[in-house]
């Protein structure tokens, strides 16, 4: 147990725990424009508390998440200096602009969008959630851009060894950028979409706030209707552009051992790779597939893993089942909109109490398939740092591994605490469900609101 | 030039971080001087919708050290490994409460996770402030020194005496944001703490040439001996400035005094190490990054933080005057 190895299961344990939560907060933040957009051009009072009660749920995400974020904006510092040293040219205001675009854009204008309501008018208050919203959405963007600089790096050049920046423009929107950013906001918005869904599909078993919940359920299928099959195609471009730039980590994704030659190249379906005896111990493959997937051509040459030297392969049972996971949970959510489809043409869509429990057992799943892409992403790129360019051993801070034990033991005891606790007052809240009680603020008030009560007849009627 | 300037940018950053953070800290800190729970959820509201955007100013002093000095970022942040992240894991603790303590039906043990998490977080801060002056020892570029060479009793005392600045700090916000026996218990924290924080200026600026002995020689030679008096000046007169403005109840007067002090003390020190950004060897040319980095990332600070400015003054010009009985939780 060195420090290098540690350092990364700390890093790992860190972004792992982080994730889970702008997972949501992004999507939600974009869902909570929507309803306060329909709650100020309607000025149906439902909206305002369906506004108001998944803003619960988006303020208990968003404590969290800042906290385990502000960990890792220091880990670069604290347990890979010797990287951040190297690139910092380049890397750094990837991540300056990130904190000047993105986290004062969302922290600013958090406290008026949370604790606002009683002081601002109703149109600033929508722009304070848009904003809030866009901040989450820029910071992606920046955090990816760095990542993906990581895997694709781009405007660089080295002089003894160290990054010097060559075209900020090219660093910043290199060959991964976009695809990457767009794979992972949309994997944002499905999983919110699945958790909204999730919930509400729980409620309307219950019999609880049927109108309520009959809404937000329109609502989140409609947004993962549209991305439960843009997601599946934003990972098909994620995966040809690893097949372009990082050869090796695709070889690995597929445990495709040998490159093939005149004929196509299979795709495993199941498969044990063993990294030491560079081959599959047990394999299910279609021939050509994976030609025709990557190359768009049934004998499009595919590189394998024995390609590469044996120090500079990464682990390809890891990425294989990591990545073969995410799919499945892709085709899952897509395979459930598509019935949804069909109970939408028959109107049976808030009643059909099967595909509710099906709602509400997948509403998770979003969770693990960001967990298994990012698996997929950051294991595929080892045993480089920067990919191809610094391995990971030559990046870490020349500190003993006692530290990193200390930190490390700290976080394992802090964040499943912190996790559960924050999974036992997410419930409670929901458990509490919406306040349609509590009286809306006066600068809040529309003129002409349509009062809840009118709604909840007219679709109690329906 | 453009290295000044990010110079200057890390320093505003962080005494920002120090100032607004300190306050919600220092808030959190006087926790434990109440049993009312309503006069805790007064504190709580108070900070609540701020204390976010103040932490982010920490966050950007990080990232402008990374841009601007990779160097000194990436050796002050492997030497001073255990007191950042005591301080990240206390900042959590304090983070988390806001919203876990308005859905829990027992507020006591958030009240305890509150005080003792921003107490972590300031103790730890003084730490790191601690260490950071008692010098680094680097090779070839990298830290090479003891990873517990942060720890020594002048690093202690700074931790102890950022308790009673934050206090200050907190106990003069209070008396701008609220009214009545909670206002009066701050004008008794704000007096009280404002002398101790007095006592520790005093010993922090004999024990510094004592700690660190080149201090000394910066400061009788010039062109320095020419200025640095009038930090302590400076500290003196907001010192005295802050006893009568609490002696005759006035309500913003001490939350200024209170940050001149602290900036006093803060430019003092500044003045005292430059140019180490890495004492006792690095300075902060040697540690500077690429110039077109710079130049970059500059252009970008120059159009994007008069921006963040304007807003944060906006978000807290919504949330102005006396933090009544609304209660911001559901």
């Amino acid at each position: 147990m060195d420090a290098i190895f540690l350092s990364r299961i700390q890093f790992a344990v860190t972004t792992m725990f982080h994730i889970l939560f702008p997972a949501l907060t992004i999507g939600l933040s974009v869902f909570l424009v929507v309803l306060e957009f329909l709650w100020l051009s309607t000025k149906d009072e439902i909206y305002y508390h369906m506004d108001r009660f998944w803003g619960k749920v988006f303020a208990i995400n968003f404590g969290v998440g800042v906290v385990s974020g502000v960990v890792l904006e220091f880990e670069f510092g604290t347990n890979f200096s010797r990287f951040s040293q190297l690139v910092s040219n380049v890397f750094s205001p990837l991540l300056a602009f990130e904190v000047m675009t993105a986290f004062f854009l969302e922290s600013g204008f958090l406290g008026i969008m949370l604790f606002g309501w009683e002081k601002v008018s109703r149109r600033v208050h929508f722009l304070s959630t848009c904003l809030v919203a866009l901040g989450t959405i820029l910071s992606a963007f920046w955090i990816l851009a760095a990542n993906s600089w990581m895997q694709t790096p781009a405007g660089y050049r080295v002089v003894d060894g160290k990054f010097m920046v060559t075209d900020f423009s090219s660093a910043i929107f290199n060959p991964s950028t976009l695809t990457r950013t767009g794979h992972m906001v949309a994997a944002s918005f499905e999983t919110t979409a699945f958790v909204v869904a999730g919930i509400s599909a729980y409620f309307l078993l219950k019999g609880r706030q049927l109108p309520l919940f009959r809404l937000s359920l329109g609502i989140a299928l409609a947004m993962a209707a549209l991305f439960s099959p843009l997601q599946i195609y934003l990972g098909d471009l994620s995966g040809r552009q690893v097949f372009h730039h990082q050869p090796a980590k695709l070889a690995a994704i597929e445990a495709h051992w040998k490159t093939n030659v005149e004929t196509g190249a299979p795709f495993a379906v199941i498969a044990l790779p063993d990294m030491k005896g560079e081959q599959n111990l047990y394999e299910v493959a279609i021939p050509n597939l994976l030609s025709l997937l990557v190359t768009h051509s049934i004998t499009g040459q595919v590189q394998g893993l024995k390609d590469f030297p044996k120090e500079d392969r990464p682990n390809a049972f890891i990425l294989f089942w990591s990545f073969r996971l995410m799919v499945a949970i892709g085709f899952i959510l897509f395979f459930v909109m598509v019935w949804a489809a069909f109970l939408w043409r028959k109107g049976r869509l808030c009643v059909h109490r099967p595909f509710l429990w099906t709602l509400l057992s997948v509403h998770p799943l979003g969770f693990l398939a960001t967990e298994l892409g990012w698996i997929t992403n950051e294991v595929g790129r080892q045993p480089w740092v920067v990919y191809n360019l610094i391995r990971t051993a030559e990046g870490v801070s020349p500190i003993p591994a006692g530290n990193v034990i200390w930190s490390l033991s700290l976080f394992l005891i802090i964040f499943p605490v912190i996790g559960a606790i924050y999974f036992f007052y997410l419930l409670k809240t929901l458990h509490r469900g919406p306040d349609l009680s509590s009286p809306i603020p006066l600068v809040q008030r529309p003129i002409g609101m349509q009062p809840l009560q009118r709604t909840q007849a007219r679709m109690e009627g329906e | 030039m453009d290295l000044i300037l990010w110079a200057c940018l890390v320093g505003l950053s962080i005494i920002l971080y120090v100032v607004l953070d300190g306050f919600s800290l220092g808030v959190a800190l006087l926790f434990p001087s109440t049993k009312d729970e309503r006069e805790r959820d007064l504190l709580m509201n108070s900070i609540a919708p701020v204390w976010d955007a103040n932490q982010t100013w920490l966050v950007l002093g990080g990232g402008a050290l990374f841009v601007a000095f990779p160097m000194v970022y990436g050796i002050l942040f492997s030497a001073l490994y255990i007191p950042l992240l005591t301080f990240i894991f206390g900042l959590i603790f304090r983070g988390v409460t806001f919203e876990f303590r308005a859905n829990a039906d027992r507020k006591q043990p958030w009240n305890r996770a509150f005080f003792l998490g921003s107490l972590v977080a300031v103790v730890a801060q003084g730490l790191t402030l601690g260490g950071f002056l008692s010098g680094t020892k680097v090779v070839e570029g990298q830290f090479a020194g003891d990873p517990l060479n942060w720890l020594n009793p002048f690093s202690l005392m700074i931790g102890i005496a950022l308790i009673a600045g934050y206090i200050l700090l907190g106990s003069t916000y209070l008396i701008i944001k609220t009214t009545g026996s909670v206002q009066e218990k701050a004008y008794g924290q704000a007096f009280w703490s404002a002398l101790v924080v007095l006592g520790f200026q005093i010993l922090v600026t004999i024990w510094t040439p004592i700690h660190y002995p080149s201090v000394l020689s910066n400061w009788f030679s010039s062109p320095r001996i020419y200025f640095i008096w009038t930090f302590p000046l400076l500290g003196l007169a907001a010192f005295f400035g802050l006893i009568r403005s609490i002696r005759s109840h006035r309500e913003i007067l001490p939350f200024f005094c209170s940050v001149v002090l602290f900036l006093a003390g803060y430019l003092g020190l500044v003045a005292s190490i430059y140019p180490y950004a890495v004492p006792p060897t690095i300075t902060f040319q040697e540690a500077a990054a690429q110039r077109e980095t710079l130049r970059f990332t500059l252009w970008g600070v120059i159009i994007v933080l008069p921006l963040v400015l304007g807003y944060t003054v906006y978000s807290y010009s919504v949330f102005r005057g006396k933090v009544g009985k609304e209660s911001y939780y559901h």
